[in-house]
């Protein structure tokens, strides 16, 4: 059942930013990095932040509490918590209101912890250090939110220490932290972006019910509009430390105002047509493969046709890396084979020849550990056509350039280093590299999962028309659903090193699902604000249903 | 990754730094035709003061900074000792370096086997206090300069094998060394353009270090008369030979001393520069 | 787990220490040329050179000699001085108090001391207090145990005339005394000391005020002081005891020098005057002995490490 929201505009306002400027120093010089921002939230009100990464969000988050990063600093404007100025405010002042009327909830709970202490004291500390409440009301608070959060064994969990439990519980201890001293104001800093779809849903619906049942007042920040959909009353667009667009969800859901808001959610409007099938490039035969007695792949087996993409796709733990790292001969399989060209592989890359080496290529997660700090594109790009080609001089110059062009990047960038690029140009030079040796299959591991929306779109349409022009194939490997979509001919789901399903896309996301992809699926937030309630109500139906028979 | 450095970007203490070892070197290279007298040239009285001035055969003798136990120029014999010093520190410095990078190297690329005999080897190495594993050897050996250059190296030889194998196995992590071992590069070309470039740095900081201890090292063993032996000029020697200065209030020793001091300090100026930089450099 | 671990560590103390008694055994031994010609010198006669053969029992095979010597250790029997015939344990026992007494007071002095200049530098980082401390903590790491030693002199020895330049201590003085005599060359030694664990305590705690969790306990207003007790220092103990424990290592070979300077009758000096004479007997006792103290601080170091991380004291089980 949706929970009723309070009537935000009756209530006192807990937040008032105005025209806050906040800039950072690189060196000699500041820039702006949040310019002339304001907003307004009331109690019980719910506020989403949204934007790509350097647009802000998390600074204005943490200016909320009065704080600025190291390297950062306030250049004007106010933020009145109940009307008095944060930023004037002698800092014991300051200090006092933090975990006790303004709670702040971090992306990353487990480095957020310290390792060298039990949860329950880091949980309990700020209360217990003002005098809010004796030790004993503290834990014994403290345990019925765990319960109330469904963390396990809430009585005892407490008595942990940070490297002992999962990250969807960390996020979870977090939040009962934050919530403990029944804060006025809470930021929750993109919770749930380091976690795994599945465990999102989790820790969304919990936070919902916390901040519902509290009422208290709260900034939710993401990049991802979807989640934010579930939970804000109100969202606000920020794009290089500016605002964009504010509105109520739903209006704004229906009818976006600007063109940049509009592009946010039109992700992956793009959507390759499948294809038929063709001859087979690649072949994985019951692949097993571990990490000393740890079992990563059991008996993987999936095939991918010439020109063709095929979407490997599975949370953490699904084994879908340490395939791209069997199938480039990174790691040795300890079982089945693998068929590349009619031919089989070694299975170490050590004993494979030039031309497979060369046929088959592989793209990173993140271009900054992929590319060498101190080489320069034309190194980076040069190198496989000298290597494979034996191109040299005016040829190989002339080679670079023209892969540049293909890659949608000009010749300016020839003599940069990657600390001069940004993000999605790393990536291209990446794939730049790889088109290079001219190879029939690239792996692409989690290639665009770093990047922001708009660039990952651009990626995704730069491999596709390279797959039309060139008749590459990929092994796509992605725990994004809507990348799937987009891209893919075959999926295969992987869960705990095993494959779930396997087959053409069309089949794999129709029903009738087998279990895990039926809750892999579900889980993905789509754009739309009911989408959390109607998926708890059906999950809940169907453990009632369960029960029943 | 951190960025590479950004060399305009000096403070000004690594800049005093630099400019102290450039001076040393100077002091070094053209030592003896900056001298104004002979090495061991007897040209004044016993442990004159500083700016010291007196009538010689030829009109006045001046000394620069005064004269030592056997009414030699003190400048002087800094100078000549420069070569030694510096000189013998250097060659030690340098070999303690080509075993340990060369042995780092085979260890963190070979692994297995290889990796396991060497490190437990320089663990049992470093376990030893280098001073008394120095003495011990001179005791029977003697202190003749080859053996102190060898046995001064191989104590410091440990320190470099660690650094250079922690350094070798984190950037053998890296994806960009996946890609050139999955495009085939030889082990070579590996260590040659991916690996070195990025630990030249971390290295260079190293050698400064060691160099330092190493220069202290030959020092306090020669103060204690088991290191380079008279009539060889060396600062440490120099301090020995003029300690008993002190007990009349005179303050000659201090000067050779203080030599040593300038570079040490000045190398560490350096140092520090180049471990705080790469922190900086990584900032988000 | 954990108690698997610091056997382990032990076991291999005890391995390390057993193989460094063959390298102080051997490394003299073994070398080439005859180890008594080498003593003797070139010129001596070959009767001489036999009988003291002989005497050194290098006649026996070397496994023998090592068992005979190794055996003696445990029970006392260092041999005799080649110099003055006298037992080497009676040479040890009269200054193995001294050198310890000197050692003890420097590390009293540096240790508290050190600790608490770095942790207040790491507090107040990039403040005009660290910078200070961090350039004379530079300072005092560049420049030789000597200097250090001589300008102190300079200044309360023969300047001011309060403390004394040299420190020949005689059993029979009191503890009075003995404070004064060893007041600088226990100075000399706890500069060297403070420099070192000084910068590293800043490294280690600089090291851990930048973590992610730091910034979380601001952000739910935990004290300055809390911070830095609750949150800071346990997760600096471990590279902090360390820091203490190589420095005390360091601190056991310090003293050999600084004895030499000062002419202060410990361990260290009778080691340099034996290598000057080539007493070797002396000189594998004490070089044993340092040895053995260095590595078992350097264990202590290791597993004092080992019982301060939480990881390893409680492995993830999971919930």
């Amino acid at each position: 059942m949706r929970h009723e929201k309070m009537d935000p505009s009756c209530g006192e306002a807990v937040l008032d930013i105005a025209g806050l400027n906040v800039r950072a120093r690189s060196g000699n010089h500041w820039h702006p990095i949040v310019s002339d921002v304001s907003l307004t939230l009331r109690r019980g009100e719910i506020l989403g932040l949204v934007g790509e990464s350097g647009s802000g969000k998390t600074t204005i988050g943490l200016a909320s509490l009065g704080f600025a990063r190291t390297g950062c600093a306030f250049a004007g404007g106010e933020v009145r918590f109940k009307g008095q100025d944060l930023l004037r405010m002698a800092p014991a002042a300051r200090r006092a209101l933090r975990g006790d009327r303004i709670a702040y909830v971090a992306q990353s709970a487990a480095i957020s912890f310290n390792p060298a202490r039990t949860l329950m004291e880091q949980v309990i500390e700020s209360v217990v250090d003002r005098g809010t409440k004796s030790r004993a009301e503290a834990r014994a608070d403290a345990r019925a939110l765990f319960r109330l959060l469904h963390l396990p064994d809430p009585d005892r969990i407490g008595d942990r220490y940070p490297h002992e439990l999962s990250g969807g519980q960390l996020q979870r201890v977090m939040a009962a932290m934050a919530m403990l001293p029944r804060p006025d104001l809470v930021i929750f800093d993109e919770p749930t972006t380091a976690l795994d779809v599945t465990t999102q849903v989790e820790v969304l619906s919990v936070v919902r019910e916390l901040v519902a049942r509290f009422g208290t007042a709260a900034i939710y920040i993401s990049h991802d509009l979807a989640v934010v959909a579930q939970l804000a009353h109100r969202i606000m667009v920020l794009r290089h430390g500016r605002l964009v667009e504010e509105g109520e969800t739903r209006k704004m859901l229906a009818e976006p105002q600007e063109p940049y808001t509009r592009s946010l959610w039109a992700i992956r409007t793009f959507a390759k047509d499948s294809l038929p099938a063709s001859d087979v490039l690649l072949e994985v035969n019951g692949v097993s493969a571990s990490y000393g007695s740890l079992k990563a792949l059991d008996n993987v087996s999936l095939t991918l046709q010439r020109g063709r993409t095929v979407a490997v796709v599975g949370e953490s733990g699904s084994g879908k890396s340490t395939l791209a790292r069997v199938v480039t001969g990174l790691l040795r399989a300890n079982g089945g084979e693998i068929r590349f060209s009619g031919e089989t592989l070694a299975a170490s890359a050590k004993s494979r020849t030039k031309l497979q080496l060369q046929r088959l290529q592989i793209i990173h997660q993140s271009a900054d550990a992929s590319l060498n700090p101190l080489h320069k594109v034309r190194e980076v790009i040069g190198r496989p056509l000298e290597f494979f080609f034996g191109l040299t001089g005016a040829q190989r110059e002339r080679r670079i350039v023209e892969i540049l062009e293909q890659v949608e990047l000009g010749a300016e960038h020839l003599d940069r280093l990657p600390s001069e690029m940004s993000g999605g140009q790393k990536q291209r030079v990446c794939i730049g590299r790889a088109l290079a040796a001219e190879p029939a299959l690239m792996i692409c591991d989690e290639a665009t999962s770093a990047l922001d929306q708009l660039v990952q779109e651009g990626i995704l349409k730069l491999l596709t028309r390279l797959q039309q022009e060139q008749q590459i194939s990929y092994l796509f490997i992605t725990h994004d659903i809507a990348t799937v979509r987009a891209i893919a001919d075959r999926i295969v789901v992987m869960h705990r090193g095993r494959v779930v399903q396997e087959g053409p896309k069309d089949e794999v996301l129709a029903p009738p699902y087998p279990p895990y992809t039926k809750l892999l699926l579900s889980s993905v937030p789509e754009m739309d604000p009911d989408w959390l309630d109607r998926l708890l109500a059906s999950r809940k139906q169907a453990v009632s249903d369960k029960a029943v028979s | 990754m951190s960025r590479p450095m950004q060399f305009d970007r000096v403070p000004l203490s690594a800049r005093i730094g630099m400019a102290i070892i450039l001076a040393y070197v100077a002091a070094a290279l053209f030592g003896p035709f900056l001298a104004p007298y002979g090495q061991t040239e007897v040209a004044g009285d016993q442990w004159t003061p500083l700016f010291w001035s007196q009538p010689g055969s030829d009109g006045d003798v001046f000394f620069l900074l005064g004269t030592d136990h056997l009414g030699r120029d003190l400048l002087t014999r800094l100078l000549y000792g420069a070569r030694n010093s510096i000189g013998i520190a250097l060659v030690t410095t340098l070999l303690a370096f080509a075993a340990g990078v060369g042995i780092g190297l085979l260890a963190a690329t070979k692994q297995g086997v290889v990796d396991q005999i060497a490190s437990r080897s320089i663990d049992v190495l470093m376990a030893f206090p280098s001073l008394i594993f120095a003495l011990m050897i001179l005791a029977v050996l003697g202190s003749s300069i080859p053996v102190l250059i060898v046995v001064i190296a191989l104590l410091n030889m440990a320190s470099v094998f660690r650094i250079t194998r922690a350094l070798a196995m984190d950037l053998e992590a890296q994806d960009f060394v996946d890609v050139a071992k999955l495009r085939g590069e030889s082990a070579l070309w590996i260590m040659r353009r991916e690996l070195l470039p990025n630990a030249m740095v971390p290295l260079a900081a190293e050698f400064g270090l060691r160099f330092c201890f190493v220069l202290l090292f030959i020092a306090s063993l020669s103060f204690i008369g088991l290191g380079i032996q008279p009539p060889m000029a060396d600062w440490g020697s120099m301090v020995r030979e003029n300690a008993s200065a002190i007990s009349f209030g005179v303050f000659t020793p201090l000067i050779p001393a203080a030599a040593i001091a300038g570079l040490t300090i000045g190398v560490n100026l350096v140092i520090d520069w180049l471990t705080n930089s790469r922190s900086v450099g990584n900032e988000a | 787990m954990i108690a698997l671990l610091i056997a382990k560590r032990l076991g291999l103390g005890l391995v390390t220490l057993f193989i460094i008694s063959l390298i102080v055994f051997f490394s003299v031994q073994l070398l080439p040329g005859d180890v008594a010609q080498a003593i003797l010198g070139r010129t001596a006669p070959p009767e001489a050179v036999a009988a003291l053969r002989t005497r050194l029992g290098l006649d026996l095979p070397a496994h023998v000699r090592y068992l005979q010597w190794a055996g003696g250790l445990f029970q006392g029997d260092f041999g005799d001085s080649l110099a003055n015939r006298r037992p080497v344990l009676d040479l040890l026992s009269e200054r193995i108090g001294n050198t310890f007494f000197l050692a003890a007071v420097s590390a009293c002095i540096a240790v508290p001391l050190g600790l608490i200049l770095g942790l207040a530098s790491a507090i107040y980082r990039r403040r005009p207090f660290d910078h200070a401390t961090s350039l004379a903590a530079l300072l005092a790491i560049s420049v030789p145990e000597f200097l250090t030693a001589y300008i102190l002199v300079a200044i309360f020895a023969v300047e001011l005339g309060w403390l004394p330049a040299v420190s020949m201590v005689q059993p029979s003085q009191g503890i009075l005394d003995r404070f004064i005599l060893i007041s600088l060359p226990a100075a000399t030694l706890a500069l060297g000391v403070i420099a070192y664990i000084l910068r590293m305590t800043r490294a280690a705690i600089g090291n851990v005020l930048s973590s992610p969790y730091i910034e979380m306990a601001k952000l739910k207003g935990v004290s300055p002081y809390r911070l830095v007790v609750r949150h800071a220092l346990p997760n600096a103990l471990s590279p902090i005891i360390n820091v203490v424990l190589m420095n005390l290592a360091y601190l056991v070979v310090g003293v050999v020098v600084v004895e030499v300077i000062f002419v202060y009758p410990g361990l260290g000096q009778l080691l340099v005057d034996s290598v000057s004479k080539r007493d070797i007997p002396i000189v594998q006792a004490c070089g044993v002995l340092f040895a053995t103290a260095y590595i078992l601080l350097n264990l202590l170091a290791d597993v004092l490490s080992i019982l301060a991380n939480p990881r390893l004291r409680r492995p993830r089980g999971g919930v």
